[in-house]
């Protein structure tokens, strides 16, 4: 057992260590820091100089560590576009990315898991089967052309819902938080659908083929056999144990949330990280892309972690290798 | 002849046949997807115009609403045409071209890559088995867009502007294929993990096979059909991320658009009555997509009864 | 930062009518993109300027017409018995945000500090040689020779309280090539018509309206916030508009001018933009050096159908790269040649391209109006003359380092004239590269004769002499086909139907001239 656990703690290190050193990688290679710090009338004096002054001529490895040591100080250098330090852009605009993230989440897990149960229940049902057929429509358009589609709907036509930004926020301590205005909330609700569509139709899915392969099992004929109501069956028993993987797996998509957010931030003018690593993008913002890089890696690897600790928790006898269910 | 007759007679015969011909859904879909591909791979024959031969447009004819005489040329087109004065039908065959050709080979790559890995790990175990697992778990958290973007961040950092164009469609099969080899990978190695336990795989072993004749020549075949549902819901997967890469401004150049790149320059005008811009080649979207997920869906319905 | 958490109650109530949320001397303003700094002199660029010019206030401005009006300074004039002075009386009684007041120190701290390493302004004052205080409210500019247009460079050239900036060691603008940052990047004390509440960069700027500000009587101010948001995707910008939730937004595509116009509460303010669109092209290297193949390219460019269908009519096509609100332009300079696709084939033919040849175009995609589109129909019409063209589309941080460095041999590129002189283009379009001149003249063109003209421009003091050289230049400039004009961009500004706001030709609005119905 704390053997199991004392690898998995060593494999997140390791993957955090490639993270880290694709993230070097980019920033002493790609970005080219001697040129953007001085500009191309530089003497080669001055280039030396500031050469010997980076370090950049210490053998790679110390530089790696350096670059380690001043990240894990969350020193990810300044922006080359804005010129502020990229800690605080990231500090400022994680609270929109991960609010949307959290919206959008639950928003999957509550309409994913009651049509998947639907649709499980009623498995020959026209309504069952014309739901599961349609919410394949959702991961058959892009989400930019979702998003797009429901600001033209909800904001142009019918005015109900504002077409972008967070709207009024409210600070608590450092963090910003939609959560506290109507127009807040408001402002919430189109991208969180938008973001959350795919996963949705994920975890209807999975749901509707966990649940049914639970009723297939035996206890569940017992229980039947016992004369328990159908619906004591279906949610007395079945769902309870169609829940563990759904969550496993929802847990799983939350970083890949993060990652998609990327999109719907660019087309609801979301104040959160995507946006700032999309123009990161477009301005070759080096610093800020290999700190988003390294910010989403974290954010997976803990993720991982926690998911994986978590069921070893649950469940003692799952071995190493047979942790994770598969999912698609 | 004769081989063939009884070849298909015994797929007339088959119970997947006879899925399929009980699924209306899936024959309509199973259309629409061909006719689809059909399009794509005869757009020379088949679409009216060039839409990549940018001397051919006439500027002129740019908004042209479908079935109505343009204004200053009198020129008529069935879909319309954008904003270019490009024939919005052909744009569309040959949108679908790139698009399934983005689509298919990411598919191929991934595969491929999948698959190799997956019997690797299978059949070889050990520490072979782990390394390779653990890549796919850390494989599987990066999704394809985000290393879409950095691939195509870190080129655009690296590599002379003017070939930017000529590698976008190279960096999008790279990305999403790169992205998308894991569940072929996980399959693959579980099947391969049963079959290599049983009887004739041990025969064959004794009569002297290498591990890679063994590999391709007796597993390989047994893993197929779950390959085959992957690569169905992967090819849908390709197909939407490489729209959205368009939408972000890392797919198709304008002058040589996928059907992700004219949704793009479609949806600018939404707002301004010119519908037909992004109603066609997103409906065209829809269809290929949705068509290739319910055709995944069947597969998988068909090829695991026990969800049935 | 000061964010919003007093204004939770305000919110809540004004957020339940969405549309009308903003009372009515609340402007909510949208554009593109966003300010680079608030720092008025480390970047020279149109955005930039437009958050700045509500809070800073330079000696002259431009209203909104483009007419010099007084600003900081109330009078000006060379002295009759120096040309090479000119001499600035201060306005009286202006105090900055933080309540210290303007005086003549501030006038020669912050003309020197824009002259400071770092600064992106200092193009613009590389004649001046001293700047001294006369007394407390006279200030004297001394340049290198008699420069008649030294007021045309000071209009974007913004007044810093130098008490201000020592206390907050921002005497020298933070250098963005070195990835430099100080206190004024995000905070500001002008004397403008608004004070800086809270900023987020690529979100929100809030501004309120400054209770002391000098203008308050001379111009209407009836504008009391400013909530300033930057929307990328032109589809949400537009849309934003359309359903209530901004009230002006400075670039609407213009294939949406039909659709707000026609929407009942809003409108659309149209006028000339000073800035003109074109193409460069090599004129020393490849098959472009030939003077032929530069003609054929300027007659293949299909202007009118440019005009009429990529820009739905919102573009004044033209022959010279000039708008017409700068010193030098004549009707005839504008006018441009027929396009004649035969003629064209014939040059070809004759610098011996009957064949054609493979060229790339670099061009942006996120700076000019339909920057993206004009390229791509560009595209096709030099294929119709055989010259197979490769479109390198991408974003303007990428477009403009390229092209600047030179290795572009057919690219687009637009030119605002800020001073409206002739010289401004010559200074960076014509002039040969050297250290501080001709810095956006990639094509190779090098002429010592025009450039001593250009040079001679800046102490010339008999404008007649000097107008005749403009002229001289610009036939020059068009007997060797430099560059190949496509048009004079027109700015249309969507905005409530309650407002009213004259559209400013530099792209520019300016707040506190705004009034409402």
């Amino acid at each position: 057992m704390l053997l199991i656990i004392l690898r998995r703690l060593g494999q997140s290190f390791f993957v955090l260590f490639l993270v880290a050193l694709i993230s070097f990688m980019m920033f002493r290679y790609v970005g080219n820091p001697v040129d953007n710090l001085l500009g191309q009338e530089a003497t080669v004096e001055q280039r030396e100089a500031l050469i010997e002054a980076l370090g950049l001529n210490d053998p790679l490895f110390i530089q790696y560590f350096d670059f380690v040591t001043r990240v894990l100080q969350f020193d990810f250098g300044n922006s080359y576009r804005g010129a502020l330090p990229v800690a605080d852009m990231i500090l400022e605009r994680l609270p929109a990315t991960l609010e949307l993230a959290l919206v959008s989440a639950f928003f999957a897990m509550f309409f994913g898991v009651v049509m998947g149960v639907f649709t499980a229940i009623n498995r020959r049902g026209i309504t069952g089967n014309f739901i599961l057929s349609s919410s394949l429509i959702g991961v058959s358009l892009p989400t930019f052309l979702i998003g797009v589609l429901l600001i033209w709907v909800f904001s142009v036509e019918l005015k109900w819902l504002p077409s972008f930004g967070r709207g009024e926020v409210v600070e608590l301590g450092g963090w910003t938080t939609g959560f506290l205005t109507v127009s807040g909330l408001k402002s919430l609700i189109l991208p969180g659908i938008t973001l959350g569509l795919y996963q949705m139709t994920l975890i209807m899915r999975l749901t509707r083929a966990e649940m049914l392969e639970v009723l297939r099992q035996d206890y569940i004929k017992f229980a039947r056999a016992r004369g328990l109501s159908e619906r004591a069956v279906y949610f007395g028993h079945a769902l309870r144990n169609t829940l563990i993987p759904v969550i496993t797996v929802a847990g799983l998509q939350l970083g890949s949330i993060v990652a998609f957010a990327i999109i719907t931030e660019t087309v609801f003018q979301w104040p959160g990280v995507g946006l700032m690593f999309i123009n990161a993008v477009f301005f070759v913002d080096i610093p800020v892309m290999s700190a988003y890089l390294l910010l989403v890696g974290t954010l997976f690897v803990m993720i991982n972690l926690i998911v994986d600790l978590l069921y070893l928790a649950i469940d003692p006898r799952i071995r190493d290798g047979q942790l994770k269910r598969q999912e698609r | 002849m004769s081989k063939g007759n009884s070849l298909m007679n015994r797929f007339y015969k088959s119970d997947f046949f006879y899925d399929f011909r009980k699924s209306p859904v899936t024959i309509v879909s199973f259309v629409v997807v061909l006719a689809l591909i059909l399009l794509a791979v005869f757009a020379d024959l088949i679409a009216p115009t060039d839409p990549f031969d940018a001397k051919s447009l006439n500027l002129f004819n740019g908004f042209t609403p479908p079935m109505e005489p343009n204004a200053f040329t009198g020129e008529t087109f069935t879909l319309g045409t954008d904003d270019q004065g490009r024939d919005l039908l052909s744009a569309i065959i040959f949108g679908l071209r790139v698009s399934l050709f983005v689509g298919l080979t990411a598919v191929i790559l991934a595969m491929v890559l999948g698959v190799s890995l997956g019997l690797l790990a299978g059949y070889r175990g050990g520490w072979v088995d782990s390394v390779i697992m653990r890549a796919a778990d850390i494989q599987v958290t990066f999704p394809s867009i985000l290393i879409a973007m950095l691939i195509f961040g870190i080129a655009r950092g690296l590599l002379p502007p003017d070939l930017r164009d000529e590698l976008a469609i190279t960096v999008l099969i790279i990305a999403i294929g790169l992205s998308e080899w894991v569940p072929f990978a996980r399959t693959v190695r579980g099947t391969t993990m049963v079959e290599k336990e049983k009887e004739y795989v041990k025969a064959a072993r004794l009569i002297g096979l290498s591990g890679r004749q063994i590999m391709l020549r007796h597993i390989l075949p047994n893993v197929l059909s779950p390959v085959l549902v992957i690569a169905t819901i992967t090819l849908a997967l390709a197909i939407i991320a490489e729209a959205t890469l368009s939408f972000l401004g890392v797919g198709a150049p304008p002058t040589e658009p996928s059907l992700g790149t004219l949704i793009r320059i479609g949806q600018d005008f939404l707002f301004s009555g010119e519908w037909w811009i992004l109603l066609f080649p997103a409906a065209t979207l829809l269809a290929l997509a949705l068509s290739v997920n319910l055709l995944g869906d069947w597969l998988r319905d068909t090829l695991n009864p026990r969800l049935k | 930062m000061n964010k919003l958490s007093t204004k939770l109650a305000l919110g809540v109530v004004a957020s339940l009518t969405l549309s009308t949320l903003a009372s009515a001397e609340t402007i909510r303003w949208a554009r593109a993109g966003d300010s680079l700094t608030m720092d008025p002199h480390a970047q020279n660029e149109g955005p930039t300027h437009a958050l700045a010019h509500q809070i800073y206030d330079s000696l002259l401005q431009r209203d909104m017409s483009g007419a010099i009006i007084p600003s900081l300074a109330t009078e000006w004039a060379a002295l009759s018995d120096n040309p090479n002075v000119w001499r600035f009386k201060l306005r009286q009684g202006v105090t900055y945000h933080d309540g210290a007041t303007f005086d003549s120190e501030d006038v020669v701290f912050s003309i020197n500090r824009a002259m400071a390493d770092g600064s992106d302004m200092k193009e613009l004052l590389s004649s001046v040689k001293d700047v001294r205080a006369v007394d407390s409210h006279t200030v004297d500019i001394e340049t290198n020779g008699a420069n008649p247009l030294l007021v045309n460079n000071l209009t974007n050239m913004f007044m810093m309280d130098k008490g201000w900036a020592e206390a907050n060691d921002v005497l020298t603008p933070h250098d963005v090539a070195k990835g430099e940052t100080n206190f004024a990047t995000m905070n500001t004390n002008g004397t403008g018509a608004f004070a800086l509440v809270s900023r987020s960069i690529d979100e929100k700027t809030v501004l309120t309206a400054n209770p002391n500000y000098w203008g308050k009587d001379l111009y209407p101010s009836e504008v009391t916030e400013i909530i300033y948001t930057p929307i990328q995707s032109s589809a949400t910008r537009v849309a934003a508009l359309l359903s209530g939730e901004v009230d002006i937004i400075q670039d609407v595509p213009v294939q949406d001018l039909g659709r707000v116009s026609s929407t009942s509460g809003l409108k659309v303010g149209t006028a000339a933009q000073n800035r003109v669109i074109f193409f460069g092209v090599d004129n020393v290297d490849g098959p472009t050096a030939d003077l032929r193949v530069r003609q054929a390219m300027n007659i293949a460019i299909n202007r009118d159908a440019i005009k009429q269908v990529v820009m739905r009519e919102q573009s004044d096509p033209t022959g010279v790269i000039m708008p017409p609100f700068v010193n030098g332009w004549t009707p005839a300079l504008n006018e441009y040649p027929a396009y004649d696709l035969d003629k064209a084939k014939g040059l070809m033919a004759e610098a011996g391209y009957a064949d054609g040849f493979d060229i790339t175009l670099n061009c942006p995609n996120d700076r000019y109006i339909n920057d993206e589109s004009i390229c791509q129909a560009a595209v096709g019409m030099m294929g119709q003359i055989g010259i197979n063209v490769t479109l390198d589309a991408k974003p303007k941080a990428q477009h403009f380092p390229f092209i600047k460095g030179g290795d572009s041999d057919f690219y687009m590129l637009g030119w605002g004239v800020p001073t409206f002189d002739s010289h401004y283009i010559f200074n960076f379009l014509v002039h040969s590269r050297t250290g501080d001149r001709g810095s956006w003249n990639p094509t190779g063109y090098s002429d010592s004769a025009v450039d001593q003209m250009i040079v001679s421009l800046e102490s010339e003091t008999d404008l007649a002499t000097r107008d005749a050289t403009i002229a001289k230049i610009w036939d020059a400039i068009q007997a060797q086909q430099m560059y190949l004009p496509i048009h004079n961009q027109v700015l249309n500004w969507g905005m409530k139907d309650g407002i009213n706001f004259a559209v400013q030709p530099e792209d520019q609005p300016h707040f506190q001239f705004l009034t409402f119905n």
